[in-house]
């Protein structure tokens, strides 16, 4: 056993080089994670309430996108995006971004299934009733039917943050510096404490999911007691 | 077919970009992808079936009334579902031979290493996923059932035989689908240790003949059509079993 090694290089961990060079490391991940969930609930809600919606040409683009990202595995989506833009944009993409955006974009499609799923879960007399008010269907939307939907999907998102947290490392693949490739990083250098590394970050990863996990399961049940009922 | 030809000329023309599927599709680059199609479902079907046998294990040992077994099953869930399977991956194909015994590791450096590891990884994942589905599935059946058996005289074994698990059973089976969905698509992280599947295939053929457009695309669309096929039957079950669930 050589947890010296673990000790030794915890920092490079935890940031990265950061002070010196670029950020890496669990902050990277973390950061990721973070900048993924905001981008995709944009997307995931679109993609969710266009769904819903009862023209064709609005519901077949989003169950076209939502189908086909949650039919392929993400790191298929990495090496796309990653080699797809400096074909797009012309100049490549840092790996850091271009991962970023696979995971907007692979996240935002299950996040359309959640808020589909909530809106769904709402009792149809809450929409009715806003009709019946005066409210056009939009506003009915924005001020009646998402604010409780929202609200019943936190668990779900907070899950959601806790898969992409994990996938975070997928992100290992294109050679961003994340606390995956950190890890490899420190045993290529090392050589002789595998075992010790990997169940470092093991711990810190299942650290950092459970804490969330565990926040979810709590506030499903307190949800539970507020919801309306059809 | 014609749309979807019409589809890539638009692509050329707006990319700048000639697609040249002869070259992936024919002669040994499409042997490698068909290879890579078969170690993808060979390792998931070997995968899927330890899975199913330790994930039963696993959520029958959190029914029972057993406290050590309980904090064990418990506690293997919730550290495999909440740890990173890349990382698992490489846990047990760089770390975990500090653990295994001297004979145990000959043997297993003779076989196939890397798709050894893969399916260890795998299976443990998806085995931890699996437990929780069965478990969630038993609870979902309301206690007065067992109750209601019991007092119409059968005994507990009975119970669970005639009455509570061929419910638990169709409920399941959806989720369960889906648990062996995402184990194929799993799988593909596999690649990263060697493990000669699809999405390794594909990245091969990229550095090899600098066509990766072509490749990608074709596995993803194989990857698709496996998930499209699998959702399809998931609605067909849902539509045709899932109404005689009593609640």
């Amino acid at each position: 056993m050589q947890w010296d090694i673990v000790i030794d290089n915890f920092p490079y961990l935890l940031w990265g080089a950061y002070p010196e060079g670029p950020l890496g490391g669990l902050a990277l991940s973390i950061l990721l994670s973070i900048g993924g969930i905001f981008g995709a609930f944009w997307i995931g809600l679109a993609a969710g309430l266009m769904r819903l919606s009862k023209r064709w040409y609005i519901k077949y683009p989003s169950v076209v996108y939502i189908e086909i990202i949650r039919g392929v595995p993400l790191l298929m989506l990495i090496f796309w995006f990653y080699f797809l833009a400096p074909i797009l944009l012309g100049k490549t993409l840092p790996e850091a971004e271009s991962a970023l955006v696979a995971f907007i974009v692979f996240t935002g499609a299950y996040i359309g299934e959640i808020v589909r799923a909530g809106v769904i879960a709402l009792p149809k007399g809450q929409m009715e009733a806003s009709r019946a008010s005066g409210l056009t269907h939009l506003q009915a939307m924005r001020y009646v039917i998402l604010p409780q939907a929202l609200r019943n999907m936190i668990p779900s998102f907070v899950n959601q943050f806790v898969s992409l947290t994990k996938d975070t490392s997928l992100a290992y693949v294109i050679g961003v510096v994340e606390l995956t490739r950190a890890a490899v990083q420190i045993n290529n250098r090392t050589l002789s404490a595998p075992m010790e590394i990997y169940l470092t970050i093991l711990v810190m990863y299942f650290v950092i999911c459970y804490v969330l996990t565990a926040l979810s399961r709590k506030l499903e049940k307190k949800m539970a007691r507020y919801q309306a009922r059809g | 077919m014609a749309a979807l030809r019409s589809l890539f000329y638009c692509f050329e023309a707006v990319l700048n970009y000639t697609f040249d599927w002869n070259k992936v599709l024919s002669g040994e680059y499409l042997d490698w992808i068909i290879s890579g199609v078969g170690v993808t479902l060979q390792i998931s079907a070997v995968s899927l079936a330890i899975a199913l046998l330790l994930g039963t294990a696993i959520a029958v040992m959190r029914m029972t009334k057993v406290k050590p077994l309980i904090w064990f099953s418990a506690s293997f869930t919730e550290f495999f579902r909440n740890t990173p399977l890349l990382v698992q991956i490489f846990f047990w194909y760089f770390g975990a031979d500090s653990l295994l015994p001297r004979f145990a590791l000959d043997w297993l450096y003779e076989q196939d290493f890397e798709f050894c590891a893969g399916v260890i990884a795998l299976s443990v994942y998806t085995a931890a996923f699996i437990a929780e589905e069965i478990r969630a599935g038993v609870n979902s059946i309301p206690k007065n059932q067992l109750e209601a058996s019991r007092a119409c005289g059968l005994t507990f074994v009975q119970a669970m035989r005639y009455v509570i698990l061929p419910q638990a059973f169709r409920i399941i089976v959806p989720p369960m689908i889906s648990q062996a969905l995402n184990l194929v698509k799993n799988s593909s992280l596999c690649m990263t240790i060697g493990v000669a599947e699809l999405t390794y295939m594909a990245r091969q053929i990229e550095s090899y003949t600098f066509r990766g457009f072509e490749a990608f695309t074709i596995s993803t669309l194989i990857y698709l059509c496996i998930s499209l096929i699998v959702s399809f039957s998931i609605n067909f079950y849902n539509k045709r079993y899932m109404r005689a669930v009593s609640y």
